[in-house]
């Protein structure tokens, strides 16, 4: 049961930015194909190509099933169709062992004006089926798909759920060694995904080995054994589904967050009192945007105000991508007995800083009694870095704080 | 899943298929092999998509040649144009001719517009490609047969009974299949690329035609003469009709030197075809 079916090695792949010269590129790749030049050449890039994939390797064994994560355009689906024979890689060597499924484009080759059931003669047919065995198992094709009285109408009626469903099942349902599986297993109502699910567990106890694609973490965790990130091209060593998706949640924020900011940074309130800077400081003292969970960091606002007040209440509010409210830091105590006047600096450390890895920002606002005095969103923004020796992998996915506290046990 | 054979390895790299060319022709008689049935299938679920979306049906395999036939029938009546003296009464003459290269443009048309019509199953399924051309194949031979009996049916309207030699017709309408695949096979993996192919094709099959007996009979000198002559295609159109019409083939040997060349053409053109579909793929979804 040991055997390797997949073997990666430094595979990397080639694409283009224009399709004019992608598709000038493609003929010139032709003659060279042709007269049986290497695919690629030595691994340069042309005029307005870009590594789709690059470097990538890993082993996958008999009854072992990897998921794959990253953001669109990362390079998953590039590496299905490699691994799929689709396209050739540019560089580096791909050995499959074992016939290969795919559970990516259902439906694809469905001709609306045939019925259901021609259709899956024809579908199964092209996944390589022979006819004996599309004959033998066109009864359970059908059962399992829950449609059969729509079994005699024409595609084209079908809604677009039950189409996919129909190309699910015929996929399903013989037993290759190796099945690609690319982000469909949102398909159809949750008691049919509970039977996709069944089916792949039934599939990887018979020996079957899966790769899947999917932005669902939870998917992930429960299907594979084995994840990794493919990032720009790239793909992360083999972890656990845990961790994999703790790395992906990490550059989902740190990618993600600074596009939207600088559009929604605003400010209210009379001006009396006003904000001037705010900033984050590591434990080194130097100003930064970026921090650790389990090192110290000090938030410092500088402000002013055009009138002396007294009985001012100060906070900041830290939030999280997702615009909720994790910690909110009020110095009331000390700003209410105070009077204010002229320039003044305010600052709050946290030893340590106790968030998760992320992307965070700071409201700033100060109220006197009922009064805004300034409310200024996203005054600033800070990330939250994994710590390469980060055991415990604290992204925001697995709580945004990490409480210091006891245990007792008796 | 039998565990105790050994399991196919596939292995993928950069290297060309065709540096090792014993594997090559071995991967190419297994997938030949394991298309028999997919081709059939597919087929038959074009030709039965095809008829169950139209009214006329099996009618439409002829609209073209017969307007064609029409045309030329008109302009050759009305004195428009002189054809010259053809051993057959004229229409009979220009149907003929018309429903044999009508069966030759659509076996250069048949392999582009398969893969154009199966891009998405190509850009997403891994099965043996040459499927979609034995598929196309099978309805060009679909079509042909419905033009051939029209065609008898005719013929015997017009009196002709046709010699024992119709048997060869099939050969003939092999053969025109023949050539008109290993050339739309050879437009295939650019015409993928660029839609100028399929743009283009009509106008140059057009072109094609008149230098073909087609719609007029081959004349004994001139410069269109020699250019007829020099027409590979001459030899099949007139072939097939002299064995359509009872009448003797003149041009037996260039038909087989024709024939010939176009088996060679195919094989070098369905190797090209191979080698190319990765790197089209890739380029058609990208």
């Amino acid at each position: 049961m040991n055997d390797t079916l997949i073997k990666v090695e430094g595979v990397s792949k080639r694409f283009c930015r224009s399709l004019k010269k992608s598709l000038w590129y493609g003929t010139q790749d032709l003659c060279n194909e042709i007269v049986g030049r290497r695919h690629g050449r030595q691994g340069q890039l042309r005029d307005d190509e870009f590594w789709a994939l690059k470097d990538v390797g890993f082993d996958l064994r008999r009854g072992e099933c990897l998921g794959l994560i990253g953001r669109n355009g990362a390079g998953k689906t590039t590496l299905l169709r490699l691994l799929n024979g689709l396209i050739k890689p540019d560089s580096g060597r791909i050995e499959i062992r074992g016939r290969v499924g795919a559970l990516i484009a259902l439906g694809a080759g469905f001709n609306p004006i045939l019925t259901g059931r021609e259709n899956i003669q024809i579908n199964a047919s092209v996944l390589g089926l022979s006819k004996r065995e599309i004959d033998e198992k066109i009864g359970q094709i059908i059962e399992f798909s829950e449609i059969e009285e729509f079994l005699d109408m024409p595609v084209q009626s079908y809604s677009s759920g039950m189409a996919v469903r129909l190309g699910f099942t015929v996929a399903v349902s013989f037993e290759p060694d190796i099945m690609l599986v690319d982000e469909v297993l949102a398909v159809g109502d949750s008691s049919f995904q509970r039977k996709c699910f069944d089916r792949i567990f039934h599939l990887q106890r018979r020996g079957t080995s899966f790769i899947i694609v999917s932005h669902n973490p939870y998917q992930i965790e429960r299907l594979c054994q084995k994840a990794a990130v493919v990032h720009r091209g790239r793909l992360s060593p083999l972890t656990g589904g845990k961790e994999a998706i703790a790395r992906y949640h990490d550059l989902m924020q740190q990618e993600l967050a600074p596009s939207t900011t600088a559009a929604v940074s605003s400010r209210e309130g009379t001006h009396e009192l006003v904000f001037d800077r705010l900033f984050f400081e590591n434990g080194d003292g130097q100003a930064t945007d970026i921090l650790h969970c389990t090192r110290p960091a000090r938030l410092t606002a500088d402000f002013h105000v055009t009138r002396p007040i007294n009985n001012v209440r100060i906070r900041f509010e830290i939030c999280s991508a997702d615009n909720v409210v994790v910690l909110n830091l009020t110095a009331n105590g000390l700003t209410e007995s105070r009077q204010f006047e002229g320039k003044h600096r305010i600052a709050f450390s946290m030893e340590p800083l106790r968030l998760t890895s992320g992307w965070y920002y700071v409201n700033a606002i100060a109220v006197d009694t009922n009064i805004r005095l300034d409310t200024w969103n996203r005054a600033a923004e800070f990330r939250v870095l994994l710590q390469d020796n980060d055991a415990m992998l604290l992204t925001s996915d697995c709580g945004v704080f990490v409480c210091d506290g006891r245990w007792e046990i008796e | 899943m039998s565990r105790q054979n050994p399991l196919p390895v596939t292995i993928y790299t950069p290297d060309s298929a065709i540096a090792s060319p014993a594997r090559m022709f071995r991967d190419m008689i297994h997938d030949l092999r394991m298309s028999r049935e997919l081709s059939w299938r597919l087929a038959v679920r074009d030709i039965s998509a095809q008829y169950r979306q139209t009214a006329l049906g099996f009618l439409w395999a002829l609209v073209l040649p017969l307007a064609n036939t029409a045309v030329w029938v008109f302009l050759s009546v009305s004195g428009i144009l002189a054809v010259g003296a053809t051993d057959l009464p004229y229409p009979v003459f220009v149907l003929i001719g018309a429903m044999l290269w009508a069966v030759f443009m659509e076996a250069v048309a048949a392999p582009l517009q398969g893969a154009l019509a199966a891009r998405d199953l190509l850009a997403k399924i891994n099965f043996p490609r040459e499927a979609i051309v034995i598929s196309g194949i099978y309805q060009v031979l679909f079509n042909a047969s419905i033009k051939l009996a029209i065609l008898l049916a005719v013929l015997a309207v017009f009196g002709i009974v046709p010699d024992w030699t119709i048997v060869f017709v099939p050969l003939g309408v092999a053969s025109l299949i023949l050539a008109g695949t290993a050339i739309g096979l050879l437009l295939t993996p650019i015409g993928l690329l660029y839609t100028d192919i399929g743009k283009g094709l009509p106008v140059l099959m057009q072109f094609l035609m008149y230098l073909t007996p087609v719609v007029y009979p081959l004349r004994g000198e001139g410069t269109l003469s020699t250019l007829l002559l020099l027409n590979p295609l001459t030899p099949l159109i007139e072939t097939t009709r002299a064995w359509l019409t009872g009448a003797a083939p003149e041009w037996l040997l260039y038909f087989l030197v024709t024939n010939c060349l176009a088996i060679v053409l195919l094989l070098g053109v369905w190797i090209a075809y191979r080698l190319a579909m990765p790197i089209i793929i890739e380029r058609m979804s990208s």
